[in-house]
Order: C-alpha cells, then sequence, then structure tokens
C-alpha cells in the first residue's frame, strides 16, 4: 500500500478533527467533564489520606486582612464549639494571640512594633511527639499512627484535665459548665461535648475522611492557611517549606510541632 | 413463741403489701405490657436483623465508635454487601428519627439511661 504526501495530510487532519470531536459535543450537550478538571463529591469512597498532616500558615497573607476571623468561625461553626462570652471559661479550637505571645522565643526588643502585637492565628499544633498524649491517663487523647492526627476521643475522656496542663501551647479547652445551651448553631452530624470533658483541634478528620480540607483552610478568603502531606515531597506545604523560611511555636521544647508560620 | 397469731397476721400481711405491685399489675392486666415502637415507614431494611439489633444494637454501636474514633474506619460492610457510614447521628437517626417513639420508649421501660444523646444530637432538637 501507498501513501502520498496528499493522503497523508488528508488522514491525519481528519484523524484530529475526529479526536476533537468527543470534547466539543461533550461541551455542546453541557458534559464538560474533560474540559474542566472534575472535584470528586464530598464522600467517604474518596478520603483525604497523608502519611504526615501539616500545616503552614502565612502570616503576611493572614495579617493582611485586619480583624478576619473566618477561619475561627467557620471552625467553631461546623464543630459546635460553644460561646459563653467570658474568657474564664472559653473554649477554643483556633484562635489569635499576639505575636510576642505566640513566639515569644522569637520577640525582642527592637521587634518591629507592628509585628509584636499582631494577632497570630494559633491552633493545636499536632506534634510529633505530643505532652498531651504522655500524661492523658485513660488515652482518650492519642496520636493516630497512619497521618500524625493528635486524635480526642470524647467517650473516654475523664476530665482530669492533665492534657491541658501538659500542652505548651494552651490549645485545649476544658468545658466548666454544660455547651449545649451556649451553641449559636447546631451542626446535626458533628457532636457536641459535655461539662467535664476537654476539647481542641482534631485537624478536621471527619472532614478528611470525606475528602474535604479542614474547615478554616477552605474558609480563608486569603488562602494563607495550606494543608498537606509532609512526608509526600510534592505536596503544596513542602513546595512552601523549601521556598520559605519558617518558623515553629516553641521549638526548644522538642514537641515537634507541625504547624508552620512564614512571618 | 409468744403472740403466735398476731405475728403470723402481721407478716401476712407484711407480704401482702410488700408484693402489692407484682399482683395489681397482673390483676390490671398490665404484666404482658410490651412497648409499642414506632418504626420508620419509608426505610427498607436495618444495618442487621432485628434480633440482633434488639438485643445487641449498644454492641454495635460500642464497636462503631472505637473503629470510628480510634481506627478511623467509618464504612460498615453489612454481610449482604450493603455498606454504611457507621455513625449514630447520620446513619442510625436517619430512619429512626423519632427518637421519644423509638429509642427512649424501651429505654425508659427498661429503665436504662444511656448517655448517647448529652453528645450526639438527636434529630428533634434541629427543629427551631
Amino acid at each position: 500500500m501507498k501513501i502520498d504526501r496528499r493522503k497523508f495530510i488528508k488522514f491525519t487532519s481528519l484523524t484530529t478533527i475526529g479526536l476533537a470531536g468527543t470534547p466539543i459535543a461533550r461541551a455542546l450537550t453541557g458534559e464538560d467533564s474533560l474540559l474542566a478538571p472534575v472535584k470528586p463529591e464530598p464522600s467517604l469512597d474518596n478520603p483525604l489520606t497523608a502519611r504526615r498532616w501539616a500545616m503552614v500558615i502565612d502570616l503576611r497573607k493572614c495579617l493582611s486582612k485586619e480583624g478576619c476571623t473566618a477561619c475561627i468561625n467557620a471552625c467553631h461553626l461546623t464543630h459546635n464549639v460553644p460561646d459563653f462570652g467570658n474568657p474564664k471559661d472559653e473554649v477554643k479550637w483556633v484562635w489569635k494571640e499576639p505575636f510576642e505571645h505566640a513566639f515569644h522565643e522569637q520577640e525582642h526588643e527592637y521587634i518591629d512594633e507592628k509585628l509584636k502585637h499582631a494577632p497570630t492565628l494559633v491552633m493545636c499544633n499536632h506534634c510529633d511527639n505530643p505532652p498531651c498524649v504522655r500524661v492523658c491517663p485513660t488515652q482518650a487523647t492519642f496520636k493516630r499512627e497512619t497521618d500524625g492526627v493528635v486524635m480526642m476521643d470524647w467517650h473516654r475522656c475523664i476530665g482530669c484535665r492533665y492534657c491541658v496542663v501538659a500542652c505548651p501551647y494552651g490549645s485545649r479547652s476544658f468545658n466548666w459548665r454544660d455547651p449545649r445551651p451556649f451553641i449559636k448553631k447546631l451542626q446535626p452530624d458533628f457532636p457536641t461535648r459535655t461539662r467535664g470533658v476537654v476539647e481542641k483541634c482534631t485537624f478536621c478528620e471527619e472532614r478528611l475522611a470525606k475528602g474535604l480540607l479542614p474547615a478554616c483552610v477552605e474558609a480563608c478568603p486569603e488562602k494563607a492557611l495550606t494543608f498537606g502531606d509532609l512526608e509526600n515531597p510534592e505536596s503544596e506545604v513542602r513546595a512552601l517549606l523549601k521556598e520559605n523560611y519558617t518558623i515553629r511555636r516553641k521549638p526548644a521544647l522538642g514537641t515537634q510541632p507541625e504547624i508552620y508560620y512564614i512571618i | 413463741m409468744y403472740d403466735a397469731g398476731k405475728i403470723i397476721i402481721g407478716l401476712i400481711i407484711f407480704l401482702i403489701i410488700i408484693t402489692f405491685p407484682v399482683w395489681y399489675n397482673i390483676a390490671m392486666g398490665k404484666a404482658t405490657y410490651i412497648p409499642q415502637l414506632e418504626y420508620p415507614v419509608d426505610a427498607e431494611q436495618c444495618v442487621a436483623d432485628s434480633a440482633y439489633i434488639r438485643a445487641s444494637h449498644m454492641d454495635l454501636l460500642n464497636t462503631w465508635r472505637d473503629k470510628v474514633v480510634r481506627e478511623g474506619e467509618r464504612v460498615y460492610h453489612t454481610p449482604d454487601g450493603r455498606r454504611f457510614e457507621m455513625s449514630l447521628s447520620n446513619t442510625c437517626m436517619k430512619c429512626h428519627n423519632k427518637k421519644e417513639e423509638f429509642c427512649d420508649r424501651c429505654h425508659n421501660y427498661l429503665a436504662v439511661d444511656p448517655y448517647c444523646w448529652d453528645c450526639h444530637i438527636e434529630p428533634k432538637e434541629l427543629v427551631p
């Protein structure tokens, strides 16, 4: 069989048109799955998994929007966190702390005044070596071997508050009173806690199981929070850690916190 | 025995009073009372057969709790190949959405007071 140039060009151009046909037809019929990246439906069938979850907080972006509490609101709404309206009973999963308190080791006499009092976003650091887990007498708080999340089993918590004392970051809150009446809007798919139980951030493990990013990461309008697998060299967090100089809270304590800050 | 007559009569009266709830309920036909539960109308089949659920639902829930919280496993596979999310609020209470007519009737009858709903939210509480 002999193919001359004319025939070859005819054949290849027809093939190209034929290949282009499917996406064009899909686009015309409204089936645009080939043209746009598909985001899978939140379901237990496609969970987000990692060997070591970690978060990078870009403080420059975070501070650029003054007075923003989008992440805090989203988290506290999602997890039925009560608002007692008084600092003595306060329960918090993620909150803001002046920079000089969050990073007192970094603070000095001549530090930029603006940064010194800047409201720094802080939460549970999901330490690699968590002191709260070591002291818990009932193993109500434990470290998940699969992905490094420092988890809480509220069924088991007896309210001894050893963990509250052990945590060097103040990430744990105790329910001194019944939280139910102080929850503004109940979320049916997440439990509340009772009086006498300690609570804290769980890296939204119930959302990860459904393939969703943590509520705070999703809610941030400045995209200042990045969540990903620390052990995957291709991940977004690893890229950020490679490109930027990052600090962690109280590294000298040896808890190996897994929240990184870009200042 | 002194005053045998008085003592024996006294004992008989005592026994009658102490067993009063028992024979009173028999006489009133309440001894055969069984709590009537309201089953969901539009659901086809529970995660396990009724005999097992009736006797061991608390064990199943305890297993589910440990699987989800401690092992991070969330999907329950029934022997006949159906899949469910292991969740009291999001699976059980989606069909059995009337806690008072289902859970409470039996629990009250047996005088058990499970603390599930101290934290987990029953469907009714969402209605403002």
